[in-house]
Parts: structure tokens; sequence; C-alpha cells
């Protein structure tokens, strides 16, 4: 027989590990204000070509969610992180699927009928 | 200073909803004043209202579905009694305003606060016991999650007596639910009360499978498991990637409908499919989330009654986990006929009847069970093998409607209903059902009566089959969903024979209120004192019935799957396993955060319903406020002494126990 203490395991997030040095967070702080500013930056410069503005912003916006989870939600392929490390790979694949799956349904939709106000205008 | 809300708000000139109003609000007056005479309002809000004890929160999430079973059976019955009536000329005794709101209710209830809270409250109940702990990750948390459950159910029933319900259909689609085609407050009743309870669901999501992934016995590893955890595992794992789209789609709409966006209106760039696009992926993952609990209950029931371990446990393993990655690529074949391309409707087509394969599988692991087993016919394996036989029924039209060219035919039709209630009633109903009866001997200490089990369950089962047999030929015939009348006579016999299947399921129904009546009053004959009342093989049954406060009192060894079974094949019994020495137990103390946040969140959902803002205003601050005094709260835990522990085993004689 083993006492309750010993079973229950850590709360998710929560290991040894995590009492992170102060110098991580900084780090992190650094290179989020730096993408943060960057993406304002890119919005509003004519510098860039402009249909890649999006694209751009998209990119920032995920290395953005990366330093954030690496950073500061401390996610890393270490053993004791298997949980966290498949919660993440399941939450990408989830929105992936959201994200990509839509993108194909409505473009395959737009291209397949006419736009919803033409649509509606005809069966008045 | 009361927004929308006046005196015409209350349908006075409406009789059957007068008089429904009427009827239930002297009825909650009744129970009201019943416990007030009794006094029993400090037991209740003590051990029940503030209680965070899995066990008690798990039970209270059952009553609450038991409770709103009858609701949405009675918007079922007045369905089908006026389609029995409404044939050729005659438009029965429901105009088409009232029937759009009951058949959208009835949809909404039964999924939201009939499944959800059965296969919840189950899960609750079962999973921390089957895993060997003594609550769920987060004890609070989960009072917290019910509370915001039963505050959509009760903005649901208000919408009955103050103002009225969608008239959308259960999903609210677009264009009909923007506010040019419904400007009244029957979508925002729909969407806020969806709103609270999902996020109340969502929350119980986290709180499970947490509990799942951290809290295990001593030696469970997750090869371990019950299988009933594992589909526990995947459903709330929906949950938690599911929910999260259906807030943010509904948050959408309540956008256009309060702040004139156009996200899914017809003009100024607002797509309608995009809404139906994103609510179905978060719908039909949803479908998984009741089912596979489902299936975790027929497969500890037919493991248990067949006195056999389950048939392939990693093969079923292994389809509860591609069930739970699949059930996110099938969506569309919820909306084949939208308008997209051969190449997507044959993909998710093909996806949905890939789906059916490990279904196939676990189907095939039951019947292997059963197979060759010493079946004890007790009410449980009567849920499972009626589930068995109907639900494969189910799944065969299901895989029939997800041929595309099929679907163009079926959409819409009264054979779509038919398939969907064949799962929905032959798979959750069941599974609900036979848990209930299963675990019921846990839970309160006594077995409910096996006779009258057994007459509701020949009720549900005929009835399910005269009700919903008729509508596949119908809708063959080219019967319509949401119709509220039909101008062709022949139609009319299939539909009495309709009205007679739920007549008798009616008489299921009452039948459940008798059982648990006479049980209730017949207990002392039923009392269980071994906590093992049908040789089970998890290790719920190896503590007391019902179990104490901290569930297991030394955590019990793991060394197997069913690993009780394998406790009592050494020779062990359950005197043993609680034998001491005993430890302090420390165990979360009732909290009323829960209660007051979803009384809260009624305030602010009712306001912002009627748009009366200065209610919301004051509903928002009072609920932020009471989450600060939460985040204060310093007295979390209390201590039960190790003498309190062994007072309690030792209450029942050593030889009772082993009885």
């Amino acid at each position: 027989m083993i006492d309750a203490s010993d079973a229950q395991g850590q709360a998710p997030g929560i290991s040894e590990h995590a009492h992170a040095d102060r110098r991580t967070y900084l780090i992190g702080l650094f290179y989020a204000t730096i993408l943060t500013l960057a993406s304002f930056w890119v919005s509003s410069t004519d510098l860039i070509y402009a249909p890649g503005i999006p694209v751009l912003l998209a990119v920032l916006a995920i290395a953005q969610m990366g330093v954030h989870l690496v950073f500061f939600l401390h996610i890393s392929s270490a053993p004791d992180q298997t949980n966290n490390f498949l919660a993440l790979a399941f939450g990408i694949f989830v929105v992936g699927l959201v994200v990509f799956g839509s993108m194909i349904i409505m473009a395959n939709l737009n291209h397949a009928m006419m736009p919803m106000n033409q649509l509606m205008q005809m069966q008045r | 200073m009361l927004g929308k809300l006046t005196w015409a708000a209350i349908p006075f000139d409406q009789p059957i909803v007068m008089g429904a109003s009427g009827v239930v609000g002297l009825a909650i007056a009744a129970i009201l004043g019943f416990v007030t005479v009794k006094g029993w309002w400090p037991y209740l809000w003590r051990e029940w209202i503030t209680s965070v004890d899995h066990k008690r929160i798990g039970v209270m999430y059952f009553l609450l579905g038991l409770v709103m079973l009858v609701r949405g059976f009675s918007d079922a019955i007045m369905m089908r009694t006026q389609l029995a009536l409404a044939a050729g000329g005659a438009q029965g005794y429901l105009p088409p305003e009232h029937y759009d709101q009951i058949f959208s209710a009835h949809g909404t209830i039964m999924i939201f606060f009939v499944a959800m809270p059965f296969v919840i409250g189950l899960m609750n109940f079962v999973v921390p016991l089957q895993l060997g702990v003594r609550d769920v990750a987060f004890p609070v948390l989960n009072n917290v999650s019910f509370w915001l459950t039963a505050a959509g159910v009760l903005l649901v029933n208000l919408s009955l007596f103050v103002g009225e319900f969608a008239r959308t259909g259960w999903l609210a689609y677009p264009p009909l639910s923007e506010l040019a085609y419904s400007p009244g407050v029957g979508v925002d009743y729909y969407l806020w009360s969806l709103q609270i309870s999902g996020l109340g669901t969502l929350l119980s999501g986290i709180n499970l499978t947490t509990t799942i992934l951290k809290l295990r016995a001593p030696g469970m590893g997750y090869m371990r498991m019950p299988v009933f955890c594992w589909t526990a595992l995947a459903s709330n794992l929906l949950v938690v990637a599911a929910f999260p789209v259906m807030t943010a789609t509904f948050a959408m709409l309540l956008l256009d409908r309060y702040c004139g966006f156009h996200f899914f209106t017809n003009d100024a760039g607002g797509n309608p499919m995009m809404y139906i696009n994103l609510i179905w992926i978060w719908g039909h993952p949803e479908v998984y989330i009741l089912i596979l609990p489902a299936f975790g209950m027929f497969s500890e029931v037919v493991a248990t009654f067949s006195g056999k371990p389950l048939f392939g446990y990693r093969s079923m393993v292994m389809a509860t986990m591609v069930i739970c990655m699949l059930s996110f690529v099938v969506w569309l074949h919820h909306f084949f006929t939208m308008g997209a391309g051969a190449n997507v409707n044959g993909f998710f087509g093909i996806m949905t009847m890939i789906i059916a394969v490990p279904t196939g599988v676990k189907v095939f692991n039951w019947l292997f069970t059963l197979y060759g087993g010493r079946i004890r016919f007790s009410v449980p394996i009567h849920w499972t093998l009626g589930f068995m036989v109907t639900f494969v029924i189910g799944g065969m039209t299901g895989v029939l409607m997800a041929i595309p060219p099929a679907d163009f035919v079926l959409h819409n039709s009264l054979f779509l209903i038919a398939h969907f209630h064949n799962t929905a009633i032959g798979g959750v109903v069941f599974g609900a059902m036979a848990g209930y009866t299963y675990w019921f001997p846990k839970a309160f200490g006594f077995k409910l009566d096996e006779r009258l089990g057994k007459a509701v369950f020949w009720c549900w089962f005929i009835g399910f089959y005269l009700a919903f047999m008729p509508l596949y030929a119908l809708g063959l015939m080219g019967a319509t969903r949401r119709m509220q009348h039909y101008s062709d006579p022949h139609w009319q016999p299939l539909m009495l024979v309709a009205f007679s299947g739920a007549i008798l399921i009616l008489l299921g129904i009452g039948l459940t209120v008798v059982q648990l009546v006479v049980s209730i009053r017949t207990r002392e004959r039923r009392r269980d004192l071994t906590g093992d009342p049908w040789n089970g093989r998890t290790l719920e049954w190896s503590m007391p019935s019902p179990p104490p406060a901290w569930n297991f009192a030394l955590l019990p060894p793991v060394e197997t799957t069913d690993a009780y079974w394998a406790i009592k094949q050494q020779g062990h019994d359950s005197a043993q396993l609680t034998a001491g020495p005993y430890v302090p137990v420390h165990v979360p103390r009732s909290n009323p955060t829960g209660f007051f946040l979803s009384f809260l969140a009624v305030v602010l959902g009712f306001a912002l319903i009627w748009h009366i803002w200065w209610m919301a205003i004051a509903g928002l601050f009072g609920s932020l406020a009471v989450g600060l005094v939460q985040a204060w709260r310093t007295d979390a835990e209390t201590v039960i002494s190790a003498e309190e522990v062994a007072a309690f085993y030792g209450k029942q004689a050593p030889e009772e126990i082993a009885a």
C-alpha cells in the first residue's frame, strides 16, 4: 500500500525544472517585444510587396506563439514533458484541421457557387 | 430601465405555454416549500449544493439530466401529437411559430442538457473511482462546471415563460438566426444559455482530462486503465478541442446580432456557410463526445456480466483513440448539399465510411466478450444487447448517408431524423440507462428494482422501434424534418405508429420514476453491504457503497487491467484492502463559489438577452468579485483524521463486508 502523496502526480506544467531563472523570462520578453514591434512595422510600411504582408503577419504571429510556448509556458521535448508535448501536438493538429479544412472547404464552395448576396437576390 | 422586457414578453394569450409554466411553477414551489418545511436547506447547502465531492457532483449532473429529459420529452411528444393530427387539410393544434420553437428547444435540450449531463455525470462519478484516486484534479472547478451547466438550463427554461425560444432549429443557422430574420429574443436565449453551459462543459473537460492524465493509482499505467477511463479521456480531449470552436462561433454570431458585425450575414462580405462549417467542426466531435463514454460503459457492463475480461482490450483502446482523431475529419458530411464540389464531398464521404471501421471493431469485441461467457441477464446487459442491435442499424443508415449522392436525396428528410435518433437513443440513452443501473448501487448502497428496470428497458426498446422505424419509411417517401403539417394523408398511418412509439417511451420514462421511488421505499431490503453487488472487475467495486468522501483510505496497488478482479483472484477481499494502517486524509472543503458564480451568470445572461445593460454590468462585476474572493481563499482543505477514517471502516464488521 502506498500513501496518497506519492501517487498524486504534479499538476501539468509544473515540474522541478520550471523554476527557470529570470533570464529566460527576460529573453522571452525581448523576443516577444521584437516580434510585436515587427508586426506593427510590417503592417504600416510600404517597403514590402503588399500582398505579402498578410503572409508575413501570419508568420510573425506563429513565431510569437512559439516564443510564448517555449519561454513562458516552458514546453520542451524533455522526457518529463511528454503530456504537455502531446497536448501541444494534438492542439496543433486540431487547429490545423480547423483552419486549413475551412479554407479548402470555403474555397471549393466559392469556386462552385456564386457569391452569397447574388444567390439571395435570385431567390427573391 | 428594463431594456426590451415588458409585460408583453409573457405569453398570456397562449394557453399551452401558460398551462405548462403554471404546472412547472407550482411543482417548483411545492418542492421548495417541502424542503423548507422539512428543514433540509442546511443539509442540502452543505452536503450537495456547495459540495466539491466528485461523486455528489456526478449524481447532481445525472439528476439534472433526468429532469431535463422530462422537459425535452414533452417537446417530443407534442411534436408527435401534432404530426399525428396535422394530415391533409388539418393544421393540428400547434401554430407554426410555436412548433418551430418546440423542435428547436427539443434538439437543444436533448443534446446539451440531457445527453451531456448524463455522460458528464457518469464520468464524474466513475472515473476517479476507477482510477483509484480521491477526487478529480480540480474539485472546486468541478462544482463550478456543474452550476454553470445548471445556469444554462435555467435560462433555457426561463424562455418558456418570459419571451420565446429560438425558431431556428437546434444549431441556429444564419441567416435565419441573424437579427434581420430573428429579431426576437429567442436566438439570444439560445446563444447565451449555450455560451454559459458550454463554458461549464469546457471546464469539466479540462478537469477530467487532467485527472486521467495526471492522477492515477500507483501502478496504473495507461494500458491498465479501465476502458471506460480511456473513452472518458478521448471524450474529454474532444471537449477541450471542440468546445472552444463552438464558443467562438457563437461569439461571432453574437457580435453580428449585438454589434452589427457581418460575419455570417448575407451582405457586407458575410458568409452564412462559414457558420455552418464552423459549427459542425464542433458538432461532429460532439457526437463522439456523447457516444464514446457510452461505448465505455457498455464495455464495462459486457465484461462484468459475462464474467470474462473484455475481449481485445488493446484493440478497444486503439479503436477509441482512432475514433477520437477521425471524428475531427468528417464534419462536412452534415452539409454535403451546401454546394461544395465532388472532391471535397468525396473526401468527407470516404472519411465518414472509414470511421465506421473502428466502431465495427468495438461491436465485434463486445460480441466476442459475450461469446462463451456465462451471461447474467440483469438490467444493464439488457440495455447493452438492445444497444448493440439498435446502434448497428443506426450506424448502417449513417454509412448509407455518407455517400454524397444518397445524402442529396435524404438530406433534411425524416430519414435523417430516424438515423440520428437511432444512434442517439440506441447509443447514448441506452448507455446512460445501463450506466445508471450499473453504478446506482455504488452511489447509494442499494440496487434498483430489477423487474421495473426490465419493464423500462422493454418500453424504451419497443417504443424506439415503433417511433422511429416509420420515420425511415416516411423519409424515403419524401417527408421533411421540421414540418408542421403535411398534405399527403397516406403518411398519417405511419405518423400514428410513430406516435404510439412515443407513448410507449413516455411509459418507459414514467416507469423510471416509479422504479426510483419503489427502490428507495424498499431500500432496506435491497441494501448491498458488500460494495460489490455485480461481482465487478474494476476498482470502484473494491470500496463500501456508498463510498466515503475520501474514496480510498489507502491507494490500491494496481498490477494489471481489471485491477479489482486480480485482487479478488489472489484471494484478497475488500476488507483487507481497507484494513489500515490509516493515515489522515486531506479533502477539499465545500465551496459556494460555483453556486454564486452561476447565479450571477444567469443574471448576466438574462440581462444581455433583454438588453438590460446596468444589470449586465452588475452581473459581470459580481462574478468577477466572486472569482476574486475564491482566489484569496486560504482554507481550501480540511483534514479527516486517521481515527475518523478507521471509525468509518470499523462501523462495518469485517465479516459483513466480506459477505
